[in-house]
């Protein structure tokens, strides 16, 4: 089975959650032994993991006409013009490339997927990793709105992240349940989990890390933590990451008197990511609306209790987590109360959840992929 | 001659509030009394009264032979003196035709006998005042919460008093023992054991409308001929189960009130009489010895007490719960001690569960666990306001003592004055 893929992004250069899950299925899929993918990517570094599967540049690829294409493999602001040549580099591609499959990641790609589909006669499934229903809070771009809306009316099958997608597409984009499926994301098994240990300190550590958008719900965070530091001592609250709400948010900060148990550290990749989460006794999602969310996951990975909001799509497949409503702060307030005063939940949380967590894989959604591809194959 | 033991238990838990973190400390009432009393009046009109109802029929159509126990929490007789004085009432008629006995309990539904000696004896003691007070009976024939035996159990509770005690048949615990007999403890070679019959208890209470069971559908006649068909020296089946069985598990549209009503003709037809749990072990000699290093139950599969206390949760709930016991006792506040008793409640444990969560109100077992920590650390919190931990428990026995002491002290010393003034 080969299977030509279009994607976006791709570790180790990536700027959200679409190229760690691009990579992840990615490589759980190719643990089935006939299965080759060809992954098509708009500016590749050269410093991808090539070992599973073959990365195609989009910028690498010569269109009549044109020659080759320059693309900057990010968001820029001419955004809907790359995305446009990169439909042209896959009209090239459908005509060159032998394949059985197409499979479109994310909107940005989806008239790529739709271009070879109709060129090579091959069907196409989309995924949908996030619609402009989560990105905007229900302000959507009309533009983005049709594009996604064409690549999902012409697609063979649509693949979503989570149920919460799922009802979204059906419901907001008007697919045809039947056509639509679910395939939860997983999380990369962690190579040396031992490497992060948590540092004994005195004051309980609580952590939102993430983009500090209207999307992931930052403000209720510090109304939960104002709640907290009224009740009591000894907590610390870390929010980690840059965006537009920064600067509001150490507003609320210091009207609600708490800047100074609340931090703010800007930016992390990388390590530093983990080794916070590990250090952390508390990592809390209180995302308005989340595809799936798979930082919580890896927080898990390090056996760091979690909160997740039920907007969230990775709530669906958590057990050992909290699960509460966005809005609702006192919930919020008091699971985290709870977390850090009684050390039954802690241990609970932190051991089960990391062994919950260890046991979601990748090569399981590879093979809900391969069955999805199998049944458009024979239809 | 077989005979038929029925015993059913009646328990209506307080539904716990929403409690968040930071009222502790600041209110002290922990229930949803609406919840509470919906709940009970649920279960009272679609279960427990028509089972009464049910069992004085059968008592009147059999000319005083039907003969069952019932098993009602000292909590839940609260409840429903105080909601439903109805229920009372025909629990008093039931007593006196002598067909029903009254069975002994802990006062709460709780794990007491596991955990805390002193409140274990204390709670039978209340349990049973609670009994005479309402109806006039003493029963020493114990049936703990959720079947909670082992060999101490047995132990404490026949040097208290209890001749009979009842105990989950868990044939894989007690080596492949037939249920249908009466036992022994090895640890009170004096008191009789009762083993619930799982198989025909769970088919009733369970599987009645399971069209998937391989004896549906059950009819009196047909589950008659299944006792008859055991082994004629296994004469004693006994048939135990939550009252809510009936009405609730099985509603009234499958038929199971009018199934039960129906027994105990087809029973005395074919010779099958029915006891009290007490008149079951009087009758028959008590045939073997049962041994029960572990605490059973009938909770869950395991029939241990891993539904209770298995996990993180669960075990510190229950061990901050009980680390207080002492200190309870020693207070004297009447809301203190009344909330302490209701916070035993072990389907509040089984919430916290995560595979199995009963009947949760909760939505998940952390939920379950955080709200009712909340509650537990506003009532340890008063318990410390009475009693300090930074006195030590044997301390402050010894304080206490002294004061009761200097009381009764100066009543004698007093008494001895206006003596020796009469005498001048």
């Amino acid at each position: 089975m080969n299977a030509l893929m279009f994607g976006w992004e791709f570790p180790p250069h990536i700027l959200g959650g679409l190229g760690t899950a691009s990579y992840g299925l990615t490589r759980g899929m190719s643990q089935q032994a006939d299965m080759h993918i060809s992954f098509v990517l708009p500016r590749p570094w050269g410093d991808e993991d090539q070992s599973f599967l073959r990365i195609i540049g989009a910028n690498s690829v010569s269109v009549p006409g044109r020659g080759c294409i320059e693309f900057s493999g990010r968001y820029p602001d001419n955004l809907l013009e790359e995305i446009g040549n990169y439909e042209a580099v896959a009209s090239v591609l459908a005509r060159q490339l032998d394949f059985d499959i197409i499979h479109s990641h994310d909107w940005l790609t989806y008239p790529a997927g739709v271009t070879a589909k109709y060129l090579s006669g091959k069907p196409l499934v989309i995924h949908v990793h996030a619609t402009d229903f989560d990105r905007s809070r229900g302000q959507v771009n009309p533009t983005v709105y049709n594009i996604e809306r064409r690549g999902m009316d012409l697609a063979d099958h649509i693949i979503c992240v989570s149920e919460l997608t799922r009802r979204t597409v059906i419901e907001k984009y008007g697919q045809h349940p039947d056509k639509v499926s679910t395939v939860h994301n997983a999380v990369e098994p962690l190579p040396h989990p031992e490497e992060f240990t948590k540092h004994p300190r005195k004051d309980k550590l609580v952590t939102f890390l993430g983009r500090i958008t209207m999307q992931k719900g930052p403000e209720y965070f510090v109304e939960a933590a104002a709640r907290v530091l009224e009740k009591t001592d000894g907590v610390r609250f870390v929010m980690a990451g840059s965006g537009d709400m920064m600067t509001k948010m150490i507003d609320l900060a210091a009207k609600r008197g708490i800047a100074d148990k609340f931090h703010f550290p800007g930016f992390m990749r990388g390590k530093e990511v983990q080794e916070l989460l590990a250090d952390s006794d508390v990592y809390i999602m209180p995302s308005v609306s989340e595809p799936f969310g798979i930082s919580p996951l890896e927080a898990m990975q390090v056996g760091c209790p979690t909160i997740i909001s039920h907007q969230s799509g990775c709530a669906e497949i958590l057990t050992h987590a909290i699960k509460i409503d966005y809005w609702d702060i006192d919930a919020m307030a008091d699971a985290i109360y709870a977390i850090v005063k009684y050390p039954g939940i802690y241990r609970s949380l932190s051991e089960m959840g990391r062994e919950e967590v260890n046991n979601i894989k990748w090569a399981d959604a590879g093979i809900k992929v391969r069955q999805i591809y199998d049944k458009v194959l024979r239809r | 001659m077989k005979n038929i033991c029925f015993c059913f238990l009646m328990h209506v838990p307080m539904q716990l509030r929403r409690y968040r973190f930071f009222e502790i400390g600041q209110d002290h009432y922990y229930y949803d009394d609406m919840a509470t009393e919906e709940h009970l009046a649920h279960l009272v009109s679609v279960s427990y009264m028509p089972l009464l109802r049910a069992l004085q029929e059968m008592i009147r159509l059999s000319k005083g032979k039907f003969h069952c126990g019932l098993a009602v929490t000292g909590t839940s007789l609260e409840l429903m003196e105080q909601y439903n004085p109805e229920l009372i009432d025909i629990i008093k008629e039931l007593v006196s035709s002598r067909c029903l006995e009254l069975v002994a309990m802990p006062y709460a539904y709780s794990l007491a006998a596991q955990h805390s000696e002193t409140d274990f004896e204390a709670q039978l003691v209340k349990h049973a005042d609670k009994l005479n007070y309402l109806f006039g009976v003493r029963s020493t024939t114990l049936f703990n919460t959720e079947l909670l035996y082992s060999d101490e159990i047995a132990q404490l509770t026949y040097r208290l008093g209890y001749k009979t005690i009842l105990a989950e048949g868990a044939q894989h615990i007690l080596s492949y023992k037939s249920p249908n007999y009466v036992y022994r403890s090895i640890a009170a070679p004096k008191q009789s054991v009762l083993l619930r019959n799982m198989d025909l208890s769970d088919s009733l209470a369970f599987h009645f409308s399971d069209t998937g069971w391989p004896d549906y559908p059950t009819d009196a006649n047909k589950f008659i001929s299944r006792l008859q068909s055991l082994p004629e020296e296994e004469n004693l089946i006994n048939i135990w189960m939550g009252a809510d069985a009936f009405g609730i598990y099985q509603n009234a549209a499958t038929g199971i009130f009018e199934f039960l009503k129906a027994l105990p003709y087809y029973a005395l037809e074919n010779g099958i009489g029915f006891l009290t749990p007490s008149e079951a072990a009087r009758k028959s000699k008590p045939s073997d010895i049962v041994s029960c290093p572990y605490p059973m139950t009938w909770a869950g599969d395991s029939k241990g007490l891993s539904l209770f206390e298995g996990n993180d949760l669960q075990q510190e709930a229950l061990q901050k719960l009980f680390a207080v016991a002492e200190r309870v006792h020693l207070c004297q506040d009447q809301s203190l001690k009344t909330d302490w008793l209701l916070l035993q409640d072990a389907n509040y444990l089984h919430h916290m569960n995560h595979q199995d969560r009963g009947e949760s109100p909760f939505e998940s077992a952390y939920d379950a666990f955080i709200n009712y920590m909340n509650i537990l650390s506003d009532f340890l919190q008063l318990v410390e306001e009475q009693y300090p931990t930074t006195i030590d428990n044997e301390e402050l026995n010894a304080l206490l003592k002294t004061i009761n002491n200097q009381e009764k002290e100066i009543l004698k010393l007093q008494t001895e004055i206006k003596a020796l003034k009469k005498k001048k």
